[in-house]
This record gives structure tokens, C-alpha cells and sequence, in this order.
């Protein structure tokens, strides 16, 4: 810094505090697509979820979501199942 | 009990083969026995930074295919005890690596006794950066306070956390350690570099050390002498920091903080 630049502001922001809130978005997507690298079981697992729930209630295949969210300390496994309306077909396997 | 430790970015040019080989030295100076194998086959470069260059005569492709012992193609540093190199080779194709000989190479180096195999991955996420990741215990995520490298490094330890044997077989997770190298603290002061903090808040990982952007690095890679031998230089000394962490020690972060200039010295200096 010389004598002028202490009377220029600075033209921008910190360049710092931009390039830190690209990366915050863009990882953030980049890890809720998969991209981030979701364990390697897991659509195999999901398969057989899917199948262990069908024993016992009919559900469409986009009945079941499955998420997996990465925190700072730990990962979240995210099972969500909409089971169907009531008298709608329980209990199929029977 | 050995243990495989990659040393990986996403990103070129970071760091990795000047980090593999002042890590590996550290811990062979810490009386670990220790080989640091370079997985950029085709373009080895970690034979230059470790001075062993015109020792080379067998490479790792070579003891895969059968064409030379282990014992033959490993390189005992001189300056250095109970540090060994396993260069990459430099002319035949990239599929000479394969999963299964690798495999059988860490097995041959854990019968020998090694207490730490360092792999230093080449740049990107193809073949030769995954088979250096693949058995690994421990990684070293190499980044730089810089956009593209930070992307890259979350892009790796993705990878790392889905791709790797641990992963696959279901055992616990790859111990991953996040080493910020080219950190250049005055240009955090002025708000143009990425802070410590901004990194780890971002990543998420453990943080093993921050090396300072230094002449000491470009210096030793003339030399052909791992930065951390030169231990009253900056790098060197955050360099050594880093392996006492790896070891379990706790030692304080330096080299993060700028000095703080005076009036005078603001009004006056010229950068």
C-alpha cells in the first residue's frame, strides 16, 4: 500500500469474500447431485429397501426418497417413505 | 502395523509431489521406516524433487510386470535413513497400472517391514490418481487458498469417501487431513486470498498444517532436496509441524498470522 492508495477506495468487495460464496453455492449443489460421491452401496441398498417394503405395503417407486446430506461432523442417511392412503391395498403379499 | 498414505489434490500444481516428499522424509527422519511411491506414470517427477533422479533404473511398472524385484527398483535416499523411492516410469502406458498389482506391491512392501507408504497421485481423477488413492488408510488433501483448487479438493474427497477399497469393503473411512499449501497470509489481510478459516469452513476436514507460499519450496526442488531438510526456512519448518501432527502430536499452527507492518513502514513500502 503507498501514500495514494490510502486515499483510493477500493474499487470492490474483497475478492476473497466472493470467491468464498461461489464456492459455498456451487459445492453445495456439486454434493446435493451426487456428484460429492453418495456411498457406493447406496442404490443397491435403496433396491432392497424398496423391496422389503413392498412386502408389506404397495408403494411406487417415487413413493421412496433417499437422500444422504453431509454436515460438518457426521453424514445423514435420509429415508422418506409417503405410505399409500388408507384401505388403498395394505398388507399385498397376503 | 503399516499404513498407506495418499498424498492427493484434483487440481495440478499444487503441491503434491513437493508435499510427498518433504511428508515422507519427515517421517523417516522420525525413525519410520518409509517409501514414497510416485503414481504419475508417464510423467515422474518425484525422482527430481527427491534428488535420486540418475539412480533410477527400475520403476514401479517394472516390479508389477514381473521384470525386476521390488528390492531391485527401490531407491535408498543418502542423506536420509530408512527413506526409500519407488519411481514411476516414464515411457510405457498408463493401463501398466493395474489394481491387482498394486495391491500386490503395498502387500511385498508391508512384508518388508515399511511403516508408512506414502503414494503421491498425479493430478486429476483418472486411473492413476485412483489407484493412489484406492488402498489408502490416510489422506493428505493437498489444497491452495484458490477457487478452482478448493472445488477440486471436495471433488477428491468425494472420491476418496465412495471409490476407495475402504469404502467398498465397507470398513471405516479413510482418515483425511486437509494441508493448505501457497498460503500467503498478507493477501488474506487484504481480503484477496481465501482465509484458513474460509478453507476448513468449506471442506470440513481436520486441518494438518498450512505451508507458507516460499522461495524455500522452488529453492529445494533446484536442489533436488525435500524442503523439510532445510529446517530454518519457513516451509521446512511447517513442513516438519505437519508430520509432528500426523504423528498424534499437538502443535500450534504458525506462519498464519502477517507481521504487522508499521504507520511508516505502510505509508512507505511500495507492493
Amino acid at each position: 500500500m503507498g501514500l495514494l492508495d490510502i486515499f483510493r477506495s477500493r474499487p470492490q468487495g474483497p475478492s476473497a469474500k466472493m470467491a468464498k460464496e461461489r464456492l459455498q453455492i456451487l459445492i453445495a449443489h456439486e454434493r446435493a447431485t451426487g456428484q460429492h460421491g453418495a456411498p457406493h452401496y447406496l442404490p443397491a441398498m435403496q433396491q432392497e429397501i424398496l423391496e422389503v417394503i413392498r412386502k408389506y405395503v404397495h408403494v411406487e417407486d417415487d413413493a421412496v426418497k433417499f437422500e444422504v446430506e453431509h454436515n460438518e461432523q457426521f453424514e445423514l442417511f435420509e429415508l422418506n417413505i409417503t405410505l399409500p392412503e388408507k384401505g388403498e391395498a395394505s398388507r399385498q403379499a397376503d | 502395523m503399516s499404513k498407506v498414505l495418499v498424498v492427493t489434490s484434483g487440481k495440478g500444481g499444487v503441491g503434491k509431489t513437493t508435499t510427498s516428499a518433504a511428508i515422507s522424509s519427515g517421517l523417516a527422519m522420525a525413525g519410520k521406516k518409509t517409501v514414497v511411491i510416485d503414481f504419475d506414470v508417464g510423467l515422474r517427477n518425484l525422482d527430481l524433487i527427491m534428488g535420486v533422479e540418475r539412480r533410477v533404473v527400475y520403476d514401479i511398472v517394472n516390479v508389477i510386470q514381473g521384470e525386476a524385484g521390488l528390492n531391485q527398483a527401490l531407491i535408498r535416499h543418502k542423506e536420509v535413513d530408512n527413506l526409500y523411492v519407488l519411481p514411476a516410469s516414464q515411457t510405457k502406458d498408463k493401463d501398466a497400472l493395474t489394481e491387482e498389482g498394486v495391491g500386490e506391491v503395498l502387500d511385498k512392501l508391508k512384508e518388508e517391514g515399511f511403516d508408512y507408504v506414502v503414494c503421491d497421485s498425479p493430478a486429476g481423477i483418472e486411473r492413476g490418481a485412483q489407484l493412489a488413492m484406492y488402498y489408502a488408510d490416510e489422506a493428505i488433501v493437498v489444497s491452495n487458498p484458490e477457487i478452482s483448487s478448493v472445488r477440486d479438493s471436495d471433488r477428491m474427497l468425494g472420491i476418496l469417501a465412495s471409490k476407495s477399497r475402504r469404502a467398498k469393503d465397507g470398513e471405516t473411512a479413510i482418515r483425511e487431513h486437509l494441508l493448505i499449501t501457497r498460503y500467503a497470509p498478507a493477501r488474506v489481510g487484504t481480503g484477496d486470498m481465501l482465509s484458513v478459516e474460509d478453507m476448513l469452513e468449506i471442506l470440513a476436514v481436520p486441518l494438518l498444517g498450512v505451508i507458507p507460499e516460499s522461495g524455500a519450496v522452488l529453492q529445494a526442488s533446484n536442489a533436488g532436496r525435500p524442503v523439510i531438510l532445510d529446517e530454518n526456512t519457513d516451509a521446512g519448518q511447517a513442513y516438519a509441524d505437519a508430520v509432528a501432527r500426523l504423528l498424534g502430536e499437538d502443535r500450534p499452527m504458525r506462519f498464519i498470522e502477517t507481521e504487522k507492518k508499521s504507520l511508516l513502514g505502510r505509508l512507505f513500502s511500495r507492493s
